[in-house]
């Protein structure tokens, strides 16, 4: 690895772990961390054991779970309303609803694990290191954009996160290759392959699942599972639908995917799986997502707004981490309240600093096609005569 | 206006005599755009600066009446019929309704396509023909022209949608080598003619790098496809009926920026346009300028804006309509007439179609040529997402492009 990505890594494991918050005596008893029971209809595995539904958990992971998740959303409704606006152009698939898959699986992995996902990425970038800023710009396709404002809403990526790909299932097998090169590199790490139940159709995810399995490789699929691929239905589109058996010689495990705690556990069980060498596993993530597809799909013409409605009032990640908070005394309402309102003027402010920054430089448009310096030295333009010398 | 001048330039009077005529009764512009005001819905506004309302709703090559559209000779079959107003997508739907219900074997299927699809394109079948013929298929493109091909191995035709024509890629090795190749290979036992592969493409001003690509290129590189890519409802609907029912695979390209842009007068009845036959738009004599999809439209404008700098510049407007096999003989006795070679395409620059038509030409008209011929491209550069307007070969560079042919 080279030293400035070594930079970069300690960068993002700082800033996962070294909480902004300062120093808090909490309301409740002086203890550091809970015990919580997780449902009984958490999990269900397929050829593995059940993860453990007692979950132990410092205070200040649950406070910083719920402040991710409160931020992420708003982050997200931002964006929403910059497409409104016809700031954001193109396509914007939000995660409105998902929060507590990006936020359970970031708090059970270090900066070394790696990430892969498709086009729903906004969620997965800000918890990997990427500022509200850098994400807002990048929708806006500004200079400020974390990937220079050239790739737009399906294209992010940090350090170790490989994007935010546009191709659907495509990022599968790419996630395996990852996967082996930790392996041949001597990584105690996994890499987390994402993809959504329509994309669990692709060929090539099954092609990933063969090479996994036959090279024990420490690869974690993960299903998110919202439901609907873009308007289809899952047993419309699926003759299986129980996505965490598909992985066949695969083991696997469904997870309630809108609860953010159920996630970490998962994600930490997986982790430890295939760290410890016993090949790739499936995870499946029940999930929801209330919006639509994308921005340009109101989400209602193929499921009913009771559904929709029945899903925010009863499953809400953010409501159900919420009630635990409040239930073992971590914080109080007004703590809370302090921190919605923290997030919402963090977003605030990075939505002005986003719209700030200036578009990309034209010199942009001809850079990075190639490696620099690398024996291309030119890209044609209109005439005979004219190149744009790398 | 615009019919009247076609005509009297298919009757060999040239564009540059007939607006001579109109600059002796003094008011070019004044007639150019009082034949617009037809078209322009807000009336009340000033002429255009350039003299000309640029873009597909203006343009003059849509066939906004019964009597512009039926005058095609192409038509004949329906010259007596009845003409509706469609956009490109219901025109599309009309040709697929007409080919469910002419062939009982015809199914059409691809993602999303049983509610209507993501463009309207299949909107009513499923209920007309039912869901055992007009059905969704899974998030699977590789599977989907797989299908497709043994379909249509069987004799059945196989209508398939690639939602993207950015998403056939994965579905390229099944077109490539078995769908193209399949009779040559069986020595003419089973052949794959039923299948018609519909797919949008283009540029469509926020597509950004999987949502804008016009892929003909690389599939015209495969002897045993045909590529045809249509300019306008009334092309789409007669080129799509004749794709489907061509003997030979198809990939039929519809410009995805077209379907609700442009708005013509389409007969409803069954009538199918040539393929591997170009159409000529305007005939000229100065220059010859090739393109096909909704570039055409960008060149119509950049001829515009080239005859206010060169006043009486006369251009054949060729449509090539089919990428593969394409048109050699138009294209080649157009630039034995004028010498002078002009193709322009949303594609990148290097291995674009331009290029193959660049060489033949170059090959067959060497000696007649008098300038080099321009190829007027996208730049070498994946599609981008803010800077696309720099990217496409818009109206300006083809008219640049077009002087550049002209002072050489």
């Amino acid at each position: 690895m080279l030293s400035s990505q070594k930079i970069n890594l300690a960068k993002v494991a700082a800033k996962a772990f070294i909480t902004p918050l300062t120093v808090r005596t909490f309301a409740s008893s002086a203890a550091r961390s809970v015990n919580i029971n997780l449902h009984k209809g958490s999990f269900e595995s397929y050829n593995c054991d059940l993860p453990s539904l007692d979950v132990e958990i410092s205070k200040e992971e649950l406070v910083r779970m719920y402040r991710s998740m409160v931020t992420m959303r708003r982050m997200e409704m931002a964006s929403d309303g910059l497409y409104k606006a016809k700031l954001i152009r193109g396509f914007c698939h939000l995660c409105t609803g998902q929060e507590a898959v990006a936020v359970g699986m970031e708090t059970a992995l270090t900066a070394e694990d790696k990430i892969i996902t498709a086009y729903r990425c906004h969620g997965f970038t800000y918890m990997r290191g990427g500022s509200i800023t850098s994400i807002l710009a990048e929708l806006l396709g500004r200079k400020a954009g974390i990937s220079g404002g050239k790739g737009g809403s399906m294209h992010m990526f940090t350090p170790n996160f490989f994007g935010g790909n546009g191709i659907v299932g495509a990022q599968v097998p790419l996630g395996a290759g990852i996967a082996f090169a930790q392996k041949y590199l001597g990584h105690k790490a996994a890499t987390f392959s994402l993809y959504g139940d329509g994309a669990s159709n692709q060929g090539q995810v099954f092609e990933a699942y063969n090479m996994a399995k036959l090279w024990e490789l420490p690869a974690v699929f993960v299903c998110e599972n919202n439901r609907y691929g873009m308007g289809t239905a899952a047993n419309r589109s699926s003759a299986n639908t129980s996505y965490f058996k598909r992985g066949d010689y695969i083991p696997g495990l469904k997870v309630n995917g809108m609860d953010v705690l159920a996630v970490h556990q998962a994600v930490a069980y997986a982790k430890e799986w295939t760290v410890s060498g016993k090949g790739p596993l499936l995870l499946e993530m029940e999930t929801y997502r209330y919006g639509g597809h994308s921005m340009s799909d109101p989400g209602t013409t193929y499921r009913t707004r009771e559904e929709i409605q029945h899903m925010r009032s009863n499953n809400d990640p953010i409501t159900g981490l919420k009630q635990r908070l409040l239930e073992f005394n971590i914080i109080t309402e007004d703590e809370m309240k302090a921190i919605d309102k923290a997030a919402r003027v963090e977003v605030d402010q990075a939505v002005e600093e986003a719209k700030a920054s200036g578009e990309p430089d034209l010199s942009e448009f001809w850079t990075q096609i190639y490696q620099k310096d690398s024996g291309v030295p030119y890209v044609r333009g209109r005439e005979p005569e004219e190149f744009h010398r790398y | 206006m615009s019919t009247t001048l076609l005509r009297s330039t298919r009757l060999g009077s040239s564009l540059s005599s007939i607006s001579r005529t109109f600059l002796h009764q003094g008011a070019p512009v004044k007639h150019l755009h009082t034949s617009l005001k037809t078209h322009y819905a807000a009336s009340n506004s000033p002429p255009p600066a350039e003299g000309f309302l640029p873009g597909v709703a203006n343009s003059q090559l849509i066939k906004h009446t019964h009597h512009d559209a039926l005058r095609n000779p192409e038509l004949a079959g329906v010259a007596n019929g009845e003409t509706k107003k469609m956009n490109t997508f219901q025109a599309i739907n009309d040709a697929m309704r007409i080919a469910l219900a002419t062939d009982d074997t015809a199914c059409v299927f691809g993602e999303d396509v049983g509610f209507g699809g993501v463009f309207r394109c299949t909107m009513g079948l499923a209920e007309m023909f039912g869901r055992d013929r007009v059905f969704n298929t899974p998030l699977s493109e590789q599977g989907i022209a797989g299908f497709g091909i043994g379909m249509a191995a069987m004799g059945s035709t196989a209508i398939a949608e690639i939602q993207f024509a950015d998403y056939i890629f994965p579905a390229f090795d099944q077109i490539v080598n078995e769908a193209a190749k399949y009779r040559y290979r069986s020595g003419g036992e089973f052949n794959v003619g039923s299948l018609c592969i519909r797919t949008p493409c283009g540029a469509v001003g926020h597509g950004g790098h999987y949502h804008s690509q016009h892929p003909e290129a690389y599939f015209a590189h495969t002897p045993g496809l045909k590529v045809v890519v249509p300019r306008s409802p009334i092309q789409a609907k007669g080129l799509l009926l004749a794709s489907i029912r061509d003997r030979n695979p198809t990939i039929f390209m519809e410009p995805k920026i077209l379907y609700r842009a442009a708005v013509e007068m389409v007969p409803v009845g069954d009538y199918e346009l040539p393929l591997g036959k170009a159409e000529i738009l305007t005939q000229g004599k100065d220059l010859t300028i090739v393109g096909w999809g909704a570039q055409l439209y960008v060149l119509e404008n950049a001829i515009q804006l080239a005859q206010k700098k060169m006043p009486g510049l006369s251009v054949e407007l060729i449509d090539l309509r089919s990428i593969l096999p394409w048109d050699v003989e138009t294209v080649c006795n157009s630039v034995n007439k004028t010498g002078r070679l002009l193709i322009a395409h949303e594609a990148p620059k290097t291995q674009g179609f331009a290029a193959e038509i660049a060489s033949t030409v170059m090959e067959r008209c060497f000696l007649r040529l008098e300038a080099p011929i321009q190829r007027l491209t996208s730049y070498d550069t994946p599609f981008p997402l803010v800077f696309e307007k720099f990217h496409v070969p818009d109206m300006i560079r083809c008219a640049e492009g077009i002087e550049r042919a002209m002072k050489f």
